[in-house]
């Protein structure tokens, strides 16, 4: 269906990836050198996991749209005005992740970072981003969000679903202290830096089973996440799963909830539910959700048990959906004021204080 | 509600379990180190014969890494599927207000007061200077 109002929040949407030359103004002079002079800069560092030209890394009459215009105003037009957002998340998957040279992936990261700051955050105000960084060194992802905490457009750390070790591990701990402390979500999206095989049982012959095998993906770093006591640990934190699917979440629930009953001695400090964990911790873009029709949409929020864990997603410019009708059918008027807009400010310790302030300052303009 | 005595007290010395028969029910009665226990031998979830379960303590924890065994002896782990269950109360730990073994009361009693009735001493001769194991059904 269709969006039926104006002020959504896009919690996943992508900017075109910016190819080398874009971010060389961006490295400093020693990656500048580096980059220039090994010829890295010719390389696209596109996510395997997203090949440029696979039909679901772009949509048709938006790659089309792309040619002749800014790549800012394709934005503006296809995404922020043809569905009245509010707010739109831009997450950028740069392959960076993927390097194993831990000081130049890094390097990379904060170039995109910049890249995103100054090309698309400073030019519209719509936009909030996400803090890329490199998971397999957590010291230098700490320091990048650190470095970006002070700007308060990101809303977000962002982390691929297939790195190097399951997201619970304590190693990323620090990590997750520092995202809670700065009020900043953890994003988790889908995409492999491809140092294991992307299934648990070999490598995949083609992208189509590539990309269906992404939703395990999550329910491994979901059950991760929850049984590691990350929630214990980091109260606060939320963990916000990007381009995951939906529908396989209620099993995996099941499954863990039924697991946890028997097994629990031996993680003591998951001390209820995980399904109660993973309702208030975890949430899940809507799009793809991954189910038929509207009832079995219906089935699945009834089985998650609430619709508090959905956030509203496009992610353009992969062709998830044709037309307009960016919302799967079966939602009811109450969840969907709850999955546009209220659980995006209830998740997003930053989006929530605009909202806040915007409020008080509506109130004064009503007084006056 | 009727009282059977299932044993003189000598016969379930402190780290042993008996299972009987009452009233055509399996109950395992339980010394866990002087304290009496008394279980429906069937456990709620799948129906396999509890009492045959390890009797342990509660794993607990401040958070991740950090590991405790508390209240040794007082929880009774199901032999299927590992369900714990408080012995005190027969209760889930995990589940505690939906799942539950049946628990009964149990109690030591002296043959001078079981001699007088009304119980039902049902394969034990009773006799004034025993101690038996009593349980209400």
């Amino acid at each position: 269906m269709r969006i039926p109002f104006a002020g959504a929040i896009d919690c996943d949407l992508h900017p075109p990836m910016p190819s080398m030359a874009q971010l060389l103004p961006y490295l400093d002079d020693y990656w500048r050198d580096q980059i220039t002079n090994r010829a890295i800069d010719r390389m696209s560092f596109a996510m395997m996991s997203y090949p440029p030209n696979a039909p679901v890394s772009a949509r048709a009459d938006w790659r089309a749209a792309q040619t002749g215009r800014s790549e800012l105003d394709t934005l503006r037009t296809d995404v922020l005005d043809a569905f009245g957002l509010y707010f739109g998340i831009a997450n950028v998957m740069h392959g960076a992740i993927a390097l194993h040279n831990d000081d130049m992936a890094a390097a990379i990261c904060r170039a995109v970072n910049d890249w995103l700051r100054a090309e698309w955050l400073d030019r519209e105000p719509r936009l909030r981003g996400s803090i890329l960084v490199t998971p397999q060194d957590p010291a230098q992802a700490v320091a990048e969000i650190e470095r970006l905490a002070p700007d308060q457009r990101f809303v977000q750390v962002l982390l691929p679903v297939m790195g190097e070790k399951l997201l619970g591990r304590r190693e990323f701990f620090p990590l997750y202290e520092a995202a809670e402390r700065h009020g900043l979500v953890v994003a988790v999206h889908a995409g492999s830096t491809y140092r294991y095989a992307p299934t648990i049982v070999g490598w995949p012959s083609y992208q189509f089973e590539d990309y269906v095998a992404q939703a395990q993906a999550f329910a491994n770093q979901t059950i991760s996440l929850v049984v590691e006591g990350v929630f214990h640990r980091f109260p606060r934190l939320k963990v916000v799963m990007l381009e995951s699917g939906v529908s396989w979440l209620p099993m995996t629930m099941w499954r863990t909830d039924k697991t946890w009953r028997g097994a629990r001695p031996e993680v003591p400090w998951v001390d209820r539910w995980p399904s109660e964990i993973i309702r208030e911790h975890l949430r899940f873009t809507i799009q793809p959700f991954d189910a038929p029709d509207a009832t079995a949409v219906g089935q699945t929020i009834d089985r998650i048990g609430t619709d508090q864990v959905l956030l509203f997603s496009t992610d353009y410019p992969h062709w998830q959906f044709d037309g307009a009708d960016v919302l799967p059918d079966g939602l009811s008027p109450h969840s969907l004021m709850k999955i546009l807009v209220a659980n995006a400010l209830e998740t997003y310790p930053r989006l929530a204080q605009v909202a806040t302030t915007l409020a008080a300052e509506q109130a004064k303009e009503d007084v006056r | 509600m009727s009282r059977h005595v299932v044993c003189p007290a000598a016969e379930l010395p402190p780290g042993t379990r008996k299972v009987v028969v009452i009233d055509g029910r399996e109950i395992g009665v339980f010394n866990v180190e002087g304290r009496l226990h008394a279980l429906l031998n069937r456990c709620p979830h799948g129906g396999a014969a509890i009492c045959s379960g390890v009797v342990t303590g509660l794993s607990q924890s401040s958070g991740p890494g950090d590991y405790r065994l508390e209240r040794r002896g007082e929880f009774l782990r199901c032999p299927w599927h590992g369900w714990e269950f408080d012995m005190a109360t027969g209760q889930s730990w995990c589940d505690p207000r939906r799942t539950r073994v049946r628990s009964f009361e149990v109690k030591r009693e002296a043959g001078g007061d079981l001699v007088m009735g009304p119980y039902v001493a049902e394969r034990y001769p009773v006799t004034v200077e025993d101690t038996y194991i009593v349980v209400d059904l």
